[in-house]
């Protein structure tokens, strides 16, 4: 199907990194996969907001759509072209109609170079025309994010993280890209200070038109500023869905624990949920559990098919859009599987 | 329900960093209590003062170029006139702290085992092989599987999770009558969280452990503390039990936090609140709300020195607030 509206097509994305070992004899002894078969679509002016916990490959997938890290398979088709593919000239033309945005903008500026210089680079790069309009053209930027035209002159140790991570975004944008992706563009940042810039994130998709991919952990986050979400657990995607669906009813496993997981700022919902607890840690992705990669910890486990048979990514039933990967989602939606009594903590007693 | 007779009161403590040329007050007149089986919550986002308290009781920080003013009594006693060997006693069999990071708190070079049985050996008479085999249960309670093979393990081989976790084995080693944790899942991710909190509500229920739980997420606090207190750049702005803050926060700033971060149970699509400018832009400590420059509510009045701790006419006895102009109790 050639749905000519979706701006990013992955299909079949792996990103797997070899383990070397050895003094003398330089052996590939394994391979972390960190991405391991990710299909996704994002359609023109949409936010896609992927999340899932530390480890699980989201920032590697970032990374690979835009060709910071090499993918060892699969396509990912910006606007018709496979990016995986290109190099040299037509590598470097694509790149500015795709930017990322940093988790930190501290690391991710250079300390020795001015906000002006640092503005400008990336023009100078793409579109070298006389300093005089790309300073215009930087300080034009700056205004948009809400920061002021003196800012060109100082470096980045002299600003707050807020207005660091306003300059990594106008760093971003200034080359007028179709699809932005920001990496955890919140949580280096004060709590009082994330609105804003997820604000600015939101007002600037709404002028320019801009598709946005959101890496983050924080599910709140990206259930705000997303219209589809994509979990993410060990290299691969687990559920997808319009963002109002999935939150409103997860389906995998893994989905329905860590939301339930997600403190709330409210006594009263918090004492009155039921929290299902997560057993262990995240497994190696060099050495993946087999069938269906979350049953080590999957409180829904069931003695058949969960530890053999790999679940595919399905579409479910009457739940148009809606992928799931786990062999029971049916019988989860309609309450014939239940998790673990024991995994599951019950409300607080009012 | 009544509160308990508190096991640590802190009483009008500031802490004053001096350097050459300049003067910070990192603290400024904080004063909470905290009762046997009691969790109190100290929100704050960095830099408000929330950990330097802490430390402060605990005497970590450094005695040059830092002053300490105040009183703290724990069971009686004053802890800021304690002598270190005193102090040194405490720290463990009566109060143990746990850090944010555990890879920077931890020795890298030293077994797990060893250093949860070092802390037992130092504060309790016993030997070496009962003070490893008291190691493994803690482990073992803490949630560490295996624990009988983890205690040769040296901290870069545990997760972060599990390091937190020897962490909080350590601090519960002596049975400390008062817990101090730090953004104790802070480094951690959530569902991890989520094992971490319900390890740390267990011990308040089972044991009755005072606890003081530092952390700048307010979900966090919701749905663990009894108390809570809001702190901004070194002062306790709004103080409350958690049902009482959330329902009605008054202060501008908890009003503002709480309106400003998307919540996961709330209908999508409304726009987000943020509060304008950062935590840095605050003024001088000795006049007024602190909290001035970024308030939209802010008048001529917010910038008169002693705004005091305050209760509120229209608000329980139990809930002061530092504001001039506070906001409005919400109804429903």
């Amino acid at each position: 199907m050639v749905d000519t509206d979706d701006l990013l097509v992955v299909e079949g994305l792996e990103v797997h990194f070899p383990i070397r070992s050895g003094v003398v004899v330089d052996r590939t002894v394994g391979h972390v996969k960190a991405v391991d078969g990710v299909d996704l679509r994002v359609p023109r002016g949409r936010t896609y907001g992927l999340v899932g916990e530390s480890g699980c490959g989201k920032s590697t997938l970032g990374r690979a759509l835009l060709r910071l890290e090499q993918p060892t398979a699969g396509t990912v088709t910006l606007d018709g072209v496979d990016v995986t593919r290109l190099k040299g000239e037509p590598l470097r033309r694509l790149r500015r109609r795709m930017q990322m945005v940093f988790q930190d903008p501290l690391a991710s500026l250079d300390p020795r170079q001015s906000v002006q210089s640092l503005m400008i680079e990336p023009l100078r790069v793409h579109e070298p025309r006389p300093a005089a309009e790309l300073v215009a053209r930087a300080a034009e930027m700056l205004e948009l994010v809400g920061m002021p035209r003196s800012a060109l002159a100082k470096y980045p140790h002299e600003f707050s993280g807020g207005q660091r991570q306003r300059i990594g975004i106008a760093r971003a944008m200034i080359l007028n890209p179709e699809l932005v992706i920001a990496d955890e563009p919140v949580s280096a940042l004060d709590v009082s200070v994330q609105a804003q810039v997820i604000n600015l994130l939101e007002k600037l998709q709404q002028e320019f038109g801009l598709t946005y991919i959101v890496i983050a952990h924080d599910l709140a986050v990206v259930r705000h500023i997303s219209d589809r979400v994509g979990v993410m657990y060990l290299g691969r995607i687990v559920e997808e869905a319009d963002s109002d669906r999935l939150y409103a009813q997860p389906l995998h496993p893994y989905t329905i624990a860590l939301m339930s997981a997600i403190p709330i700022p409210d006594p009263e919902v918090e004492d009155s949920r039921e929290r299902i607890l997560l057993r262990g840690d995240l497994p190696s992705p060099a050495n993946p559990p087999s069938g269906c990669r979350f049953h080590t910890r999957c409180p829904y486990r069931q003695p058949t098919r969960c530890d053999d048979e790999v679940p595919r990514l399905r579409v479910i039933p009457g739940r148009p859009g809606h992928r799931v990967s786990c062999h029971y989602a049916e019988q989860i939606l309609d309450g014939a599987v239940q998790p673990a009594a024991s995994l599951v903590i019950e409300a607080a007693a009012g | 329900m009544t509160r308990r007779p508190p096991l640590l009161e802190i009483d009008d403590l500031s802490v004053t960093f001096r350097r050459r040329n300049s003067v910070t007050r990192a603290v400024d007149g904080v004063s909470y209590t905290v009762a046997p089986g009691e969790i109190v919550g100290v929100v704050g986002e960095s830099g408000s003062g929330k950990s330097v308290t802490v430390l402060a009781l605990m005497g970590l920080l450094p005695r040059r170029g830092v002053e300490v003013t105040g009183r703290v009594r724990y069971n009686g006693k004053d802890l800021l006139s304690l002598s270190e060997g005193a102090m040194a006693k405490l720290r463990g069999p009566e109060i143990a702290m746990v850090f944010q990071d555990p890879i920077s708190s931890l020795n890298p070079v030293v077994p797990i085992g060893v250093q949860v049985a070092e802390v037992l050996l130092a504060h309790t008479r016993t030997n070496k092989s009962a003070a490893m085999a008291e190691s493994v249960e803690l482990l073992r309670r803490c949630g560490i599987p295996d624990p009988e093979r983890r205690l040769k393990e040296y901290p870069h081989q545990l997760s972060g999770g599990m390091r937190q976790r020897a962490l909080i084995a350590m601090a519960l080693a002596c049975k400390p009558k008062l817990l101090i944790c730090d953004e104790p899942t802070t480094a951690l991710d959530v569902t991890i969280q989520a094992q971490v909190l319900e390890l740390l509500k267990e011990l308040v229920t089972d044991a009755g452990t005072a606890m003081i739980m530092i952390t700048h997420d307010l979900g966090v606090v919701a749905g663990l503390c009894d108390q809570v207190n809001v702190m901004y750049s070194g002062r306790i702005v709004e103080a409350a039990p958690r049902t009482e803050l959330f329902g009605h926060p008054r202060h501008r700033y908890t009003h503002g936090l709480l309106a400003s971060i998307p919540r996961l149970d709330a209908p999508r699509g409304e726009p987000l609140h943020p509060i304008p400018g950062t935590p840095r832009d605050t003024i001088a400590w000795s006049k007024a709300c602190a909290f001035a420059p970024r308030c939209v509510h802010a008048t001529d009045e917010c910038v008169r020195p002693d705004i005091g701790l305050a209760a509120l006419p229209d608000s329980p006895a139990d809930h002061p607030v530092r504001c001039v102009h506070p906001a409005e109790v919400s109804h429903g």
